[in-house]
């Protein structure tokens, strides 16, 4: 059924459509209207679960680590701070091998503090193990969400799946969405059934010491998990189609790329407005696209290769950085294509968006001018020079 | 059948107090159990991969979260109906409870989870090489609160865990030690009686941490609470209920067992300090045999 409605209550109808058994959180903006809604939604007896309030984001990410083990089917959502506090819990979760599911609104890092959007919370845990999906609007977090969960606990593998979306952009706006029914999702998503849980019928040691002699092919299963999911997401989305009617690639989406002499590459948010760019670009003959990341762990290095091989000109855009070095979608991209014979002959590299600065349609277009004309690297648009007290030249 | 809930042949030091408590813990909690551990000598000794002492099902995730995630257990079990059945247990040494897991510990017991955390006290960071801790007694030399020429070794007195946790209004709080073995495991048999956050806390002498031979273990045990430095005491629902009652003996005899202590043994000054403490704990819980605890009255 369609409904109007804010992303953070797209997300708890969502998550609550997937029949969580224990949820837990700690308050922080923008992510607040999510949990507020799942507690409602258990204090009026639509949902049935354990809802507890923690004393920090640590905690939370412990106590769903608790749960999730026991067996049951558990959720948490935190963002920006809340996210680096949970931190250690993250990579634990990963390494544990349970198949949770964590929305963060994507804010900006302290400091200075600021509660508006860019990456740099989750991008900053992208080496924890966890799977990274990062979505354009309202439906994408309302679908990817049961995909998540589906995708984290196929027995093949068991792996926690964060959902990344903009905050207050996504979190706070208003879209129509269409919320699949009860007997879709569960028609798609089947009740949980643990490979390993905490049961004293059959008492199992979970969270070891492992020593030199055994620490490493830990690692190297997870990583090579990581590769199966790039296989098992699009088989998903195919499911999915079928019963929800909605189509995804799962890890990219190429928006006009027939014939593309110049691309920008993009996660999250900001999509919907290359896209409108483009349209407008498109009716006056340029030939632009988009090719949007939605799965960045595991990165899908096939898909972008093939997306993007004969494009000329490429342009990535990072809403985080890695303060020092290149930027961390723009070095994936770059990467890719080392040593390859097909291959952009520029791969430009921009700054946009951090701590919640508006990223316009003539942002955009900045960035298709500039690329026409030479290659660039770590280029900040929309900076204001008047706020820059020092000279870096 | 298998009756053991915790085997035999993990690494720990002879003459180990903390592994000792562990046995007579699960032992009383028996197979119905889910143990929470934090990191620390414990999980190191008895986890090592490919071999688990643990005959129940157990868990060890992060050096401070135990409580949350016994939380998370707890919630679980509640959500699957199965909750009356199954003790949920979160261990941790001294350094976990007190310094980096308390707030953890707090919230588990400021929500009321129906969980009994079991804080080991071996009174510092053994696992990582005997440094000072929270629950690091008045002026114990330890590796980060060295005795030297301008130091008396560690500081500060014990912070009082079991009033903290008495603080939190919860069900029962107990302090055991391993001088007493029957005692630890009546509490903890009573402990699993009562629904709701439930804290004990044993002392357990650490031989190569204190510097005393491993066969003294369950000796200095015993002479920490018949000095009145380490108090046997239960609290239900905030009152004092019951203290084990001693005649005191002079803390030098227990401070003269260990090396930790062996730079003040001729100093009165500073055994007098630590007598001091004791006298408070005596008087404070009226432990001196025939005598009302001031305790009750507070």
């Amino acid at each position: 059924m369609k409904e109007f409605l804010e992303g953070s209550m797209t997300v708890a109808k969502s998550v609550a459509l997937c029949r969580p058994g224990v949820i837990s959180a700690y308050p922080i903006t923008p992510q607040t209207h999510i949990v507020e809604e799942l507690a409602q939604m258990i204090a009026d007896g639509h949902l049935k679960a354990e809802f507890v309030n923690v004393e920090s984001e640590h905690s939370a990410a412990s106590v769903v680590l608790g749960a999730e083990a026991t067996g049951v089917r558990s959720y948490t959502a935190t963002s920006s701070q809340g996210l680096l506090l949970m931190g250690e819990v993250i990579f634990n979760i990963a390494g544990l091998r349970l198949p949770l599911v964590l929305t963060d609104a994507n804010r900006a890092v302290s400091a200075p503090i600021n509660i508006w959007n860019d990456h740099q919370d989750t991008i900053s845990l992208r080496d924890s193990g966890w799977v990274q999906l990062y979505v354009e609007n309202n439906q994408e977090a309302m679908d990817f969400h049961i995909l998540a969960y589906r995708l984290a606990e196929d027995k093949s593998i068991m792996l926690p799946v964060m959902v990344c979306m903009d905050g207050f952009i996504l979190t706070h706006g208003i879209e129509i969405v269409d919320v699949p029914s009860q007997e879709q999702v569960d028609k798609f998503l089947p009740a949980f059934k643990p490979l390993y849980k905490l049961d004293v019928d059959n008492p199992l040691t979970l969270g070891p010491l492992a020593d030199p002699d055994y620490y490493m092919e830990t690692r190297y299963a997870i990583h090579q998990t990581h590769k199966k999911v790039l296989k098992l997401l699009p088989k998903l989305t195919m499911e999915f189609a079928k019963i929800f009617g909605r189509s995804y690639d799962g890890l990219v989406e190429g928006y006009q790329l027939k014939g593309a002499e110049k691309v920008i590459v993009a996660m999250g948010s900001v999509c919907g407005t290359i896209k409108d760019v483009i349209d407008q670009m498109r009716q006056k003959g340029k030939k632009v696209g988009l090719l949007k990341i939605t799965c960045f762990r595991p990165f899908p290095a096939q898909a972008v290769y093939e997306a993007l091989k004969n494009v000329p000109k490429v342009a990535v855009i990072d809403r985080s950085l890695s303060l020092g070095s290149f930027a961390p979608l723009a070095s994936e991209i770059r990467a890719l294509f080392f040593n390859k014979t097909k291959r952009p002959k520029t791969i430009s590299s921009f700054i946009l968006g951090l701590g919640g600065r508006d990223i316009t349609m003539d942002s955009i277009k900045q960035i298709f001018s500039i690329i026409s004309k030479r290659e660039v690297d770590n280029e900040f648009i929309d900076l204001k020079p008047e706020l820059i007290k020092e000279n870096y030249e | 059948m298998n009756n053991s809930v915790y085997s035999p042949g993990h690494t720990a030091c002879a003459g180990c107090g903390q592994s000792l408590a562990v046995r007579l813990v699960l032992e009383a909690t028996g197979k119905n159990t889910i143990v929470v551990n934090n990191t620390g000598c414990l999980e190191v000794f008895s986890t090592k991969y490919p071999e688990s002492a643990f005959e129940v099902p157990f868990i060890h995730s992060l050096f401070e979260n135990a409580a949350a995630v016994a939380s998370g257990v707890e919630a679980a079990l509640k959500y699957l109906g199965k909750k009356e059945q199954i003790n949920v247990i979160a261990q941790a040494g001294d350094g976990g409870t007190a310094d980096i897991g308390l707030q953890a510990l707090s919230g588990m017991m400021e929500r009321g989870h129906d969980v009994l955390y079991v804080c080991y006290d071996n009174e510092a960071y053994m696992n990582t090489g005997i440094q000072r801790s929270g629950l690091t007694p008045l002026l114990a030399h330890t590796t980060t609160s060295p005795k030297g020429s301008q130091s008396w070794g560690n500081l500060r007195p014990k912070k009082p865990m079991p009033e903290i946790a008495r603080a939190h209004g919860i069900p029962y709080v107990a302090v055991a030690s391993i001088g007493f073995p029957q005692d630890i495991q009546r509490k903890v048999k009573k402990a699993c009686s009562i629904k709701g956050p439930k804290y004990i806390q044993i002392h357990v002498p650490c031989p190569l941490g204190w510097q005393y031979s491993p066969q003294q273990t369950i000796e200095i045990g015993k002479l920490a609470v018949e000095t009145g430095l380490y108090p046997l005491i239960e609290y239900e629902y905030g009152k004092l209920t019951a203290v084990r009652k001693i005649s005191p003996k002079p803390v030098e005899e227990y401070l003269k067992t260990q090396g930790r202590f062996k730079h003040i043994l001729d100093k009165p000054e500073q055994i007098k300090q630590i007598q001091e403490i004791a006298d408070t704990n005596i008087a404070f819980y009226g432990l001196r045999i025939e005598e009302q605890p001031a305790a009750s009255a507070a």
